[in-house]
């Protein structure tokens, strides 16, 4: 068992500042600008809680949020189940090991704009290997920037090749830890394919199946770079996902006051979703 | 046995296609690139590749880069370790609610931070240097080092320390001597993390910095707008940013999937 000890605090007192002189100051800078109207030179003008009731109300905020739920939604619906089967079938020991997962991490260390990139030139319609095979051996009319589905399609299909590996790597990981004896045990007592993954090898991916779940969640709904690059948020706004937006109020129009008030809105929903998925999945090991 | 392996090749097809193109394109002329499409390079170059190793403006792209992420990586881990000690071991005020806090750092999207990211590091007089961005990238690089070293921490057993104390070690030897190497994989993994993230972040560091101190993925912004879209040699830095990636992956290859089945929530 842990004992007390409140000098444990001393050994945390470096991360707490480190982290808390990243997170405290400029999330206090944040609320500052949500309660206040500026038309430059620095000059600030108490706006109370306007903003908060403009963003909550406005067309623009709901159609971004929208596009992010469909977006996240898109992204755990067709990762999760994909990232387990893959990690399934993959060996468990030998050669093939170490080179199955350093390929497929490989994805994962790609800076994020050049992701965006190597989309833009892998499906342009004309001379990129997806969009040529597309358009011309198939006979498929696709192209990104004129039609928000192919735009939808590429980024959901973008990010699915991007963080599907995180999800194998994790259930994996849950796998290689059952014991032989579990499997045996299974096999005689005559044990289908199915009952084996329900009551064996899923229980035992519970936990970074956790883990997987929660980072793909924040990390998706979060997501800023690779999309933008690669759509700029168009056709029109079919692809602006809420990080778009914001940065669009934040940065292109300089209305600071919306936009902080914006991304407090952002934070608390991020925050809300994460803690709902961890008491839903957490729930049972405190029984 | 046989048909299962269908799956994980057909998926790692999946993902070295885009990456097959990005290294294609490297080796074409941008000529040859708009001119139509082609499977190989027709007209093999490594001039996209000269132009990066000589132009210092490309190359100090990669060396600041691998110089704020390393710094980062350091940091992070260091100050993660006592830290992450301190969870797996003792309770104290707040233990668990600290431990919250932490992790909703990483719920923060990077587009909210980045605007007042750029007045703190300016007010402080770090804007344009490696540590801003090593810094600033504690913000999420830390929450997650401490959570993945302190899960491998719970899976050593506390009769290791016990022993240690009695046999006379004081904390900072018994620490540095016994514990560290008890965990080196977790020290691997949460490193390998910290690498990563950082390396692929580019809205802050892009944010943090001016000149001196400016990433490679925000050189292969400007340069391809300023000179029109010179997409091969665009592709030849992207395909240079995925090497340092592959370098350190290699590294921890064993140790990446047991990492995370010690890691707890």
């Amino acid at each position: 068992m842990k004992t007390e000890n409140q000098k444990a605090w001393f050994f945390v007192l470096p991360v707490l500042l480190l982290v808390a002189f990243n997170a405290l100051i400029p999330m206090m800078t944040v609320v500052n600008y949500s309660v206040q109207e500026t038309f430059g030179d620095n000059v600030f003008f108490w706006q109370g809680l306007d903003w908060f009731q403009q963003i909550l109300r406005s067309d623009r905020f709901h159609a971004a949020l929208g596009r992010q739920f469909l977006f996240t939604f898109l992204i755990l619906i067709i990762e999760v189940p994909l990232g387990i089967a893959i990690a399934l079938s993959m060996p468990r020991k030998g050669f093939w090991v170490p080179v199955c997962l350093v390929l497929m991490a490989l994805p994962m260390l790609i800076p994020w704009n050049v992701v965006g990139a190597m989309w833009n030139i892998f499906t342009l319609p004309d001379i990129g290997l997806l969009g040529y095979f597309l358009n011309h051996t198939l006979g498929i009319n696709y192209d990104m920037t004129q039609d928000p589905i192919a735009a939808w399609v590429t980024i959901v299909t973008m990010d699915v090749w991007h963080w599907t590996s995180l999800v194998v790597l994790l259930s994996y990981a849950g796998l290689v830890s059952i014991p032989d004896a579990y499997y045996q045990a299974a096999k005689i007592d005559g044990a289908s394919n199915w009952s084996v993954f329900r009551y064996i090898q899923l229980p035992k991916m519970k936990t970074v199946l956790t883990i997987a779940i929660l980072l793909r969640f924040m990390d998706s709904f979060n997501i800023y770079t690779e999309p933008f690059v690669l759509t700029g948020g168009g056709p029109g706004n079919s692809t602006t996902l809420l990080s778009i937006d914001l940065v669009k109020i934040a940065l292109g129009q300089f209305d600071l006051g919306p936009a902080a008030a914006m991304s407090l809105i952002y934070f608390a929903i991020t925050l809300l979703v994460s803690w709902l998925f961890y008491t839903l999945m957490t729930k049972d090991d405190q029984n | 046995m046989q048909k299962r392996s269908i799956v994980p090749i057909v998926y790692i097809l999946f993902l070295m296609l885009p990456i097959y193109w990005l290294v294609a394109m490297s080796f074409k002329t941008t000529n040859e690139i708009l001119s139509g499409f082609s499977l190989f390079p027709q007209t093999f170059t490594l001039e996209n590749y000269r132009v990066i190793f000589t132009d210092p403006s490309w190359y100090w792209g990669y060396i600041n880069s691998i110089l704020y992420v390393s710094i980062n990586t350091v940091i992070s881990v260091a100050v993660a370790l006592p830290a992450a000690y301190a969870f797996s071991r003792y309770r104290f005020l707040g233990d668990k609610q600290l431990f919250f806090w932490l992790l909703t750092n990483r719920m923060a999207p990077a587009a909210v931070f980045a605007l007042p990211f750029f007045q703190l590091y300016s007010a402080v007089g770090l804007f344009d240097t490696h540590l801003a961005v090593a810094l600033a990238h504690c913000l999420f690089n830390i929450p997650l080092a401490v959570w993945i070293l302190e899960g491998f921490m719970g899976g050593v057993p506390k009769e290791l320390d016990e022993t240690a104390y009695v046999d006379g070690y004081s904390f900072p030897r018994f620490f540095v001597s016994i514990f560290l190497p008890a965990i080196k994989a977790g020290v691997g993994v949460a490193a390998f993390f910290c690498f990563m993230f950082s390396w692929v972040e580019l809205l802050l560091a892009k944010t943090l910095t001016a000149v001196e101190a400016k990433p490679i993925a925000a050189t292969m912004t400007k340069t391809a707008s300023s000179a029109g879209y010179e997409l091969g040699l665009l592709a030849a830095a992207g395909t240079l940013t995925i090497i340092p990636g592959a370098i350190v992956i290699y590294f921890v290859r064993n140790y990446i999937a047991k990492g995370f089945a010690m890691g707890r929530v």
